[in-house]
C-alpha cells in the first residue's frame, strides 16, 4: 500500500457518532412518531437551507477526519516499510496546493507580492521594495493583468456554478414530486450560493492566497478549512460526555426523588458554583501536565495534539452536563407524576423498566434540542477558550488559534485583517447555521423547551 | 324588546397546519336585556370562539371573516381597534373559566378592579376604590377592605371568580358574557357563583351570553337556549320549549346521554362516531353521519334553519314534517342495578384509614404538623358491586383511591384486600396481588405514554405480572378484549394519539382489564369527556362488570354518574366519609348536612 | 423567612467544601507538587534541588493530608491539604509566584472590575428589556421576524469578534477613546466606555431574544385576555400587567450574576488591559499560577452561592406569591 490508514482517536469517534446517527436516522425512519417531528423541522424553509451550509461543513469536517501516513522510498539496509512521520488527512491531499505553496510572510488577500518591504537585488542593484510571491500570482508575467486575471478566473467559477444550477435544477424538480412538503427548492438555492461562492474561490486558489497568508506564509483559506474539523468536534464528542452524564443523573434525580435528588442536586451545585474557564482552565492545565510527563504515549506530534483535544473535549462535556441534567431532572419529575407512569407502577413494573420504556422516550426530545443547541455554544467556548490558553493544542490550528495570532498583528500598519476575516466568516456562518437550525429543531420538536441563559 | 345585541351570520376561521379550520360559521342570534342566553354545546363546537369573536379578542391565529355584531347599533366589526377597545369593559364585558389563571398573580384584586374604573370612567382613585368595595360586598366577598389589597393567590377558587365578575361589572356593561364561569369550581361553589349572576341580572336588567356544556346549569339559568355543534347554531329556543322538546336529533342526543337514576335498567344513549373536520366544507347536515335518524336527504343537502314550534328553530329536514314529541320524561322508575354474581363475597375492607402528609418548616424542616388528606376512613366492597366515593375537590377521595393501592403509603389503617392486609406487605410482596386491583384515570391524555403502541401498552402490565404462558396467548388475550372495549383489532399497532379522548379511556380500561382484575378504582374516568363520550364510558363500565363480575371503587364529583351507577355511596369531606349507605337511601333521604347541601346544589334538568 | 436564610447559607457550607475538595483533587492529586514545580521552573532538566528548594519556598513540602513527622496537635494542620485548601475558607489566599498578597491583590482589582462589570451588566438589561419589549409589541410582524433573526445573527458571533472590531472601529479610525490601559478615579470613564459599549453589543443577541420569548409566554396567558377584556390599551397591558409579570424571573436571573461581577469579565479586561480580577485571573491561567488560580475558584464559588441565596430571597421581594406564604 502505498499509504497507511492512520486514525486518531478524534476521527474514530467522530465516525462512530456519524454511524450512530445513521443508525437513528434509519431508526426514526421506520417509527411515524419519532420521524414525525423531524419531518416537521425540515418543512421549515430555514432549516433546510442550514442543513445545506451545515452539511458543506460536515463534509469538509469529514474529508479531514480520514487521516493517513504517506509511503517513503524503502531506504537500502533498513527493515520494515517507512512511513512519513506527517499525519496527513484527505483534505490536506485534496489542498496539496495550498497546503504545500508557503510564502515567506504576509501577504494580502489576491496579493502578488509581499507584506513587507525586503531587501533584493534586480539587474544586479540592490532594491528595498515589496518582492513578489513565490506562489501568489507567479505566473503572471505582467502583474497589471491581475485584475483581468482574477475576473478570469471568478468568471469561470460563476459559470461552472451555473452549469451545476441546471442540475440542482432537475433534482429539486424530482425531488420535489417524491416529497413535496419539504422545501427543495430553498435547500437547492442554498447549495448554488454555496457553489456560487466556492468555486470562484476554488479557481482563484490555483493561483492565489484567496484570503492572504499569515506570519509564516501558509495559505489562510487552508488554515480555515482545517479548522472547521476542529470546531465539529468540539461541537459534538463534547456530548458524548455529556449527554450520558446530564441524561442518567437528571433522570434519576427527578425519578428516585429522596436522596438520590439530594446527592444528585449537590453535586451539580458544586460544579456550577465553580466559575466555567476556571474549571476547565484547572483542568486542563492539570492535564497538560500529565500529557507532558507521558510523551512516550505518542508516536506523532498529531496524535499528541489529538489527544489534547479530546480531553478538551471531555472537560468540556464533565463541567457543562450540569444544565442539561437540570432541565430533565424537572422533566423527570414532572413525568412521574403522570398517569401512565403511576399505571405503570399499578401493574408493579421495575424502576429500570419505567425508566427506560416511560421516561427517557418522553425526554429524548429535550436530549436532541439540548444537543443541537449546545453545538453552538461549544464552537464558541473553543475560540475563547484558545485564547486564555486553555484550548486546543498551540500548533493546532483552530478559529480560537487563528484569531489568536492575528490578534497579535493589530498593531501593524498596515492592518493585517485577513486571518481575522477568514475566521470570522468560517466561523459566523457555521455558528448561524447551527442556531438558526437548532431554533427549528426545537419549533419542530417542542416549543416550550427553554434552554438556561445566563445574563452578561 | 329591542335586543342589547344581534349577532348576524357571523364566520371565524382558525388558521391551523392542518389547514382553516370553520370554527365559527354563520352562527346568529340575539341578546335581550335582562336575559339570560345560553350557548350550550360540546368541547369544540365553536362557543368560546363565537365569544371571543364578539369581544374581537380572537387567538392571533384566528380571524373573523363574516357577519355582524350589533351593539344597540353599532357595528362592533367595523370599528376600529381603539374604538373596540372603549367597548370592552365598558359596555361588553366577559368573565373566563379559569379563575386562577385569569387573574393578574402580581396585581392586588383590588388594583385590578379599580384598573377597569380608571380605564373607563372619570372617577377618581378614593372614589374607584369605593366603588370597588361595594362591588366586592355586592357580589357576596366577606371582608372587602382586606380583600381589595390582598393577591389572587390568597383567594380560593370560588373567591377569585367573585373578584373576576366584580371587576366585569365595575363600569355597568350592558353585556355581559360568561365562558363557561362554574366549569373549575366545585358544586356547592358553582351553585353559590350562578346564584349570584342570577341575582345581578335581575337587579342590572343588563344581557348575560352564558356559555356551557352543562344542561344543568341551562335549566337552572337560562332564559333562552342555543345549541353549537360543529361550528354552527343547529337549534335556538325558549328554555321551557327546549327543556319539554328538544327538536334538533342532537339536542335530543344530549338529553337521553344523561345519566340519571331513571335510566339505571338501560343502557344511556350514545352519539356514535365523531365530530367531523372542521377544515372541510360542508355541503350536507354535518350531524348525518352520527344521527340515527338521517335519511338520503341528510346527506346531500344542508338543512336551514326552521321553526319547528312558534320560537322554537332546529336546522333539521325532519322539522318540515312538524315538531318533535317531548322528551320522554319517566321512562319506568327508580330501579336497582342487577348484578352479575348477586351479593357477593367482601372483596374490600378498609378500616380506618388514613393518610397524612407531613408539613416541614423551620431551619431543620422538622415536620410540624400534618395534612390530614384520609382521616380514618372505613368501608367495604362487596365482589361485583360498585361503590361511589363522592366528594368535592380536596375531599381525599383520589388519595384513598391511590391509598388502597399501596400507591401512595397509608400512615395508617388497615386494608384488607381479599382476605389479605396489604399495608404491611413490602414492595415486592404486594407485586403478585397487583393483577388483583387495578386503576383508571380521569385524563385520557395523560394516562399512556405517547411513546408506546397500543400493543405494547396492553402486554405491558400483563408481562410484568406474568399473566398468560406467552406472547401468543397473551396477544389472543389482548384482541379479545379489545373486542370486548369496542375498539377494531388493527388499534394494536398505533400511537395513543391517534385516537379520541373516549377511544383512549377504553385502552385504558382495556389495559386494566388485561391483568383480569377482581376490583378496579376508576378515579373520575368521565370528567374529561364530553356528556355523550361519557355515556359510552359509562356504558362500558357497566356493561363489563355485569359479564365479568369486577368491583368498582368510583371516585367522582359528578352525582349524575354516581345514580347511574353505583350500588352504594360514601361522600367524603375533609379526608373522613361522612354519610355512607345505599344510593337510593344516601341520594333520596340525605342524613348528613353536608350531603345534603351538596346534592341541592347540583343542577338538574328537571 | 428567617430559619429559610439560616439553612441555605448551611446548605452552603457542604458545597465550598466539595469545592475544595474537587480543587485540591485536581492540584494536588491528579499531578503531584513535583510536576508543578517542573512546569513552572519550565527546563526539561531540573535538579531535584532545584525542585525541592521550589517546593519548600511555596510551602509544598508537606505531606498531602497527613503529617507523621510533626508535632502532636500539629500532623493534620502542616500539611499541604490543611495550608492550602482549608485555609481558604478563611480567605487566606496566600502568596502568588511573584511573591505578591493574593488577598491584598484581590481588593486593589476589585473596583475596575466592578467599574466595567456593573455598567454592563445595567446598561445591557436596560437595552435587553427595550429591544425584547419593541419584539413582543410588534410579535408575529416582519419587525419581531427580523428582531429575531438579527438576535441570531448577534449571538453567533464570538465576543472575541466584538472586542477585536470594537477596539478597531473606535480607536484605529475614529481615534475617539484610548486603545487600552486603565486610570484611577474619573479619568478611568474615557478608557471604560468603549468596554462597556462592547460588552452591552454583545449581550444584545442572546439577552434580548430569551426577554422575548419571556414577554411571549407571558402574553399567551389568560390573565392578558382579561386585561384586553377590560378594555385596556396593549400598551397598558404591556407594561402593566405583562411587563410585571416578566421581570419576575429576569430580575431573579440578574440577580444570580450580581455577585459573581465582582470576578470581571476575563476577555474585556485583558484586552483592554484594565487591571481587574478577570486579567488577573487570564494572567494567572497563562502564567500557571496555581495559587492564585485556587484563590479565584474559591472566590467564585462564594460568589455563586450567594448568588443563589440572593435569588431566593430576590424571589420573596418581587413575587407576592412567595413574600407572603
Amino acid at each position: 500500500m502505498p499509504f497507511l490508514p492512520f486514525p486518531l482517536f478524534t476521527d474514530v469517534l467522530l465516525w462512530l457518532l456519524m454511524g450512530a446517527i445513521a443508525l437513528y436516522v434509519w431508526y426514526c425512519s421506520r417509527k411515524p412518531h419519532l420521524g414525525a417531528p423531524w419531518a416537521r423541522v425540515f418543512q421549515s424553509r430555514t432549516a433546510a437551507i442550514c442543513a445545506v451550509v451545515f452539511g458543506c461543513y460536515v463534509a469538509i469536517g469529514f474529508a479531514d477526519s480520514l487521516h493517513f501516513r504517506v509511503r517513503l522510498q524503502q531506504a537500502a539496509g533498513s527493515e520494515g516499510t517507512p512511513y512519513s512521520p506527517a499525519v496527513l488527512s484527505v483534505l490536506d491531499l485534496a489542498l496539496t496546493h495550498l497546503r504545500e505553496r508557503r510564502e515567506r510572510t504576509y501577504s494580502a488577500p489576491l496579493a502578488t507580492r509581499l507584506y513587507a518591504k525586503e531587501q533584493f537585488e534586480i539587474d544586479g542593484k540592490p532594491v528595498r521594495d515589496f518582492p513578489r510571491l513565490r506562489y501568489g500570482g507567479a505566473r503572471l508575467q505582467d502583474e497589471a493583468e491581475r485584475p483581468r486575471d482574477i475576473a478570469a478566473r471568478i468568471g469561470l467559477g460563476l459559470f461552472v456554478a451555473a452549469f451545476a444550477a441546471v442540475l440542482i435544477g432537475l433534482a429539486v424538480k424530482r425531488l420535489r414530486r417524491r416529497r413535496p412538503q419539504i422545501p427543495w427548492s430553498a435547500g437547492g438555492a442554498t447549495l448554488l450560493g454555496v457553489l456560487a461562492a466556492a468555486l470562484p474561490v476554488l479557481f482563484l486558489s490555483f493561483e492565489y492566497h484567496v484570503f492572504g497568508t499569515d506570519k509564516v506564509g501558509q495559505d489562510v483559506l487552508y488554515q480555515a478549512l482545517k479548522s472547521i474539523r476542529i470546531s465539529l468536534i468540539i461541537g459534538t464528542l463534547t456530548t458524548l460526555v455529556l449527554l450520558p452524564l446530564g441524561m442518567a443523573l437528571g433522570v434519576m434525580a427527578g425519578y428516585f426523588k429522596g436522596w438520590i435528588d439530594d446527592a444528585i442536586q449537590y453535586l451539580y451545585t458544586t460544579l456550577n458554583s465553580i466559575p466555567g474557564v476556571l474549571l476547565i482552565a484547572a483542568a486542563v492545565l492539570m492535564m497538560q501536565v500529565v500529557i507532558d510527563r507521558h510523551a512516550e504515549w505518542f508516536s506523532t506530534a498529531e496524535q499528541r495534539a489529538d489527544l489534547r483535544l479530546l480531553v478538551l473535549c471531555a472537560i468540556l462535556g464533565l463541567t457543562s452536563w450540569t444544565g442539561l441534567a437540570r432541565l430533565l431532572r424537572g422533566e423527570a419529575l414532572k413525568l412521574s407524576q403522570l398517569e401512565y407512569i403511576q399505571a405503570a407502577h399499578a401493574f408493579g413494573v421495575a424502576d429500570t423498566r419505567i425508566l427506560t420504556r416511560h421516561i427517557l422516550p418522553n425526554v429524548a426530545h429535550i436530549v436532541i434540542i439540548a444537543m443541537v443547541m449546545d453545538f453552538s455554544g461549544l464552537v464558541l467556548a473553543e475560540a475563547v477558550l484558545s485564547y486564555v490558553g486553555v484550548g486546543v493544542d498551540p500548533a493546532t490550528t483552530s478559529f480560537g488559534t487563528m484569531i489568536n495570532a492575528a490578534r497579535l498583528e493589530m498593531g501593524r500598519e498596515p492592518i493585517v485583517w485577513w486571518s481575522l476575516a477568514a475566521a470570522f466568516v468560517f466561523m459566523f456562518v457555521l455558528v448561524l447555521a447551527a442556531n438558526l437550525f437548532a431554533d427549528a429543531v426545537r419549533d419542530g420538536f417542542d416549543p416550550r423547551v427553554r434552554m438556561g441563559f445566563v445574563p452578561a | 324588546m329591542k335586543p342589547a345585541l344581534r349577532i348576524h351570520a357571523l364566520n371565524t376561521v382558525l388558521d391551523t397546519p392542518r389547514g382553516m379550520v370553520r370554527a365559527v360559521d354563520d352562527v346568529g342570534f340575539e341578546l335581550r336585556p335582562g336575559e339570560c342566553f345560553a350557548l350550550v354545546g360540546e368541547s369544540g363546537s365553536g362557543k368560546s370562539m363565537t365569544a371571543l369573536s364578539i369581544m374581537r379578542l380572537l387567538p392571533e391565529a384566528g380571524r373573523i371573516v363574516g357577519g355582524e355584531v350589533d351593539l344597540d347599533g353599532l357595528d362592533l366589526l367595523g370599528l376600529p381597534e381603539a374604538a373596540m377597545r372603549s367597548v370592552r369593559g365598558r359596555r361588553i364585558a366577559m368573565i373566563f373559566q379559569e379563575p386562577s389563571t385569569a387573574l393578574n398573580p402580581v396585581l392586588s384584586v383590588g388594583r385590578q378592579i379599580v384598573e377597569v374604573m380608571e380605564r373607563h370612567t372619570e372617577l377618581s382613585r378614593e372614589e374607584a376604590k369605593r366603588k370597588a368595595l361595594e362591588l366586592l360586598r355586592s357580589v357576596g366577598i366577606p371582608d372587602a377592605e382586606r380583600r381589595f389589597e390582598q393577591y389572587p393567590f390568597e383567594l380560593s377558587g370560588g373567591l377569585k371568580q367573585r373578584a373576576m365578575i366584580a371587576g366585569a361589572l365595575a363600569v355597568d356593561p350592558e353585556v355581559l358574557i360568561a365562558d363557561e364561569p362554574t366549569t373549575a369550581l366545585d358544586v356547592t361553589i358553582q351553585a353559590q357563583i350562578l346564584e349570584l349572576l342570577a341575582r345581578l341580572l335581575r337587579e342590572r336588567g343588563m344581557a348575560l351570553l352564558l356559555i356551557t356544556h352543562d344542561l344543568g346549569i341551562v335549566a337552572r339559568m337560562a332564559h333562552r337556549v342555543a345549541v353549537m355543534y360543529a361550528g354552527e347554531i343547529v337549534e335556538i329556543a325558549e328554555r321551557e320549549a327546549f327543556m319539554r322538546a328538544p327538536q334538533h336529533p342532537y339536542s335530543q342526543k344530549l338529553f337521553a346521554a344523561l345519566p340519571s337514576p331513571r335510566r339505571r335498567a338501560g343502557e344511556l344513549a350514545v352519539i356514535q362516531g365523531q365530530v367531523p373536520p372542521l377544515t372541510q366544507e360542508f355541503r350536507a347536515c354535518r350531524f348525518a353521519e352520527r344521527c340515527d335518524q338521517a335519511f338520503d336527504r341528510c346527506r346531500i343537502e344542508a338543512p336551514a334553519m326552521l321553526e319547528a314550534r312558534p320560537g322554537q328553530l332546529a336546522r333539521c329536514h325532519l322539522r318540515e314534517a312538524g315538531p318533535a314529541a317531548p322528551r320522554a320524561q319517566s321512562l319506568g322508575s327508580h330501579e336497582s342495578i342487577k348484578t352479575a354474581s348477586g351479593e357477593g363475597n367482601v372483596l374490600l375492607r378498609i378500616r380506618d384509614l388514613q393518610v397524612h402528609f407531613p408539613i416541614r418548616r423551620g431551619l431543620l424542616k422538622r415536620t410540624v404538623g400534618y395534612v390530614r388528606a384520609v382521616d380514618g376512613v372505613s368501608f367495604e366492597l362487596r365482589a361485583g358491586r360498585t361503590l361511589a366515593l363522592v366528594g368535592e375537590s380536596g375531599s381525599g377521595k383520589t388519595t384513598t383511591g391511590k391509598a388502597i393501592l399501596q400507591l401512595i403509603a397509608p400512615t395508617a389503617g388497615s386494608v384488607r384486600f381479599a382476605d389479605t392486609e396489604l399495608t404491611t406487605l413490602s414492595r415486592a410482596e404486594i407485586r403478585p396481588r397487583r393483577s388483583a386491583m387495578q386503576i383508571i384515570f380521569q385524563d385520557p391524555y395523560g394516562s399512556l405514554n405517547p411513546r408506546m403502541r397500543v400493543l405494547e401498552i396492553l402486554l405491558e402490565g400483563m408481562r410484568s405480572l406474568g399473566i398468560g404462558r406467552d406472547e401468543a396467548e397473551r396477544t389472543a388475550r389482548i384482541t379479545r378484549l379489545l373486542g370486548e372495549v369496542g375498539l377494531p383489532a388493527e388499534a394494536l399497532g398505533r400511537y395513543p394519539h391517534e385516537f379520541s379522548g373516549g377511544q383512549r379511556q377504553r385502552i385504558a380500561i382495556a389495559r386494566a382489564l388485561a391483568v383480569e382484575p377482581k376490583l378496579i378504582v376508576c378515579d373520575e374516568p368521565t370528567s374529561a369527556l364530553d356528556v355523550s363520550v361519557q355515556a359510552q364510558i359509562l356504558n362500558l363500565l357497566r356493561a363489563l362488570q355485569q359479564r365479568l363480575g369486577i368491583a368498582y371503587l368510583f371516585i367522582t364529583h359528578n352525582i349524575a354518574v354516581v345514580e347511574y351507577l353505583a350500588h352504594e355511596v360514601a361522600v367524603m369531606y375533609q379526608g373522613k366519609i361522612v354519610e355512607h349507605g345505599d344510593v337510593d337511601r344516601v341520594l333520596g333521604a340525605p342524613a348528613h348536612p353536608y350531603t345534603r347541601e351538596l346534592l341541592a346544589a347540583v343542577p338538574t334538568i328537571d | 423567612m428567617l430559619a429559610y436564610i439560616v439553612r441555605r447559607v448551611l446548605y452552603a457550607i457542604p458545597i465550598l467544601v466539595g469545592v475544595n475538595l474537587i480543587t485540591f483533587v485536581l492540584f494536588f492529586v491528579v499531578n503531584t507538587p513535583d510536576d508543578m514545580a517542573r512546569m513552572q521552573l519550565g527546563a526539561k532538566r531540573v535538579t531535584s534541588e532545584a525542585i525541592e528548594k521550589w517546593k519548600a519556598e511555596r510551602g509544598y513540602d508537606k505531606p498531602l493530608l497527613f503529617n507523621a513527622a510533626a508535632p502532636r496537635g500539629a500532623k493534620l494542620t502542616q500539611t499541604v491539604f490543611y495550608e492550602k485548601s482549608v485555609r481558604l475558607f478563611a480567605f487566606d489566599f496566600g502568596a502568588a509566584e511573584d511573591n505578591r498578597d493574593i488577598a491584598n491583590e484581590i481588593r486593589m482589582r476589585m473596583w475596575p472590575s466592578l467599574a466595567l462589570a456593573v455598567p454592563v451588566l445595567i446598561v445591557g438589561l436596560a437595552v435587553n428589556i427595550t429591544f425584547a419589549l419593541f419584539m413582543a409589541f410588534f410579535r408575529a410582524t416582519y419587525l419581531d421576524f427580523w428582531g429575531v433573526v438579527l438576535c441570531v445573527a448577534l449571538m453567533s458571533i464570538s465576543a472575541l469578534f466584538y472586542i477585536i472590531g470594537g477596539q478597531y472601529v473606535a480607536s484605529k479610525l475614529w481615534h475617539l477613546v484610548p486603545i487600552s490601559g486603565y486610570a484611577g478615579g474619573f479619568d478611568a470613564a474615557k478608557f471604560l466606555v468603549l468596554p462597556v459599549l462592547i460588552g452591552v453589543l454583545a449581550g444584545i443577541g442572546s439577552g434580548g431574544r430569551w426577554y422575548r420569548t419571556l414577554f411571549l409566554e407571558e402574553m399567551s396567558r389568560d390573565y392578558v385576555r382579561t386585561a384586553r377584556a377590560k378594555g385596556l390599551a396593549e400598551s397598558v397591558v404591556l407594561f402593566r400587567h405583562v411587563l410585571k409579570n416578566a421581570m419576575i424571573p429576569i430580575l431573579t436571573g440578574v440577580v444570580v450574576v450580581i455577585p459573581l461581577l465582582f470576578m470581571g469579565s476575563l476577555l474585556s479586561e485583558s484586552f483592554f488591559g484594565i487591571p481587574g480580577l478577570g486579567s488577573y485571573t487570564i494572567d494567572a491561567i497563562q502564567a500557571q499560577d496555581f495559587a492564585v488560580v485556587r484563590s479565584m475558584v474559591f472566590i467564585g464559588s462564594v460568589l455563586y452561592i450567594l448568588g443563589l441565596l440572593l435569588t431566593d430571597l430576590s424571589y420573596t421581594l418581587v413575587d407576592p406569591r412567595i413574600r407572603l406564604q
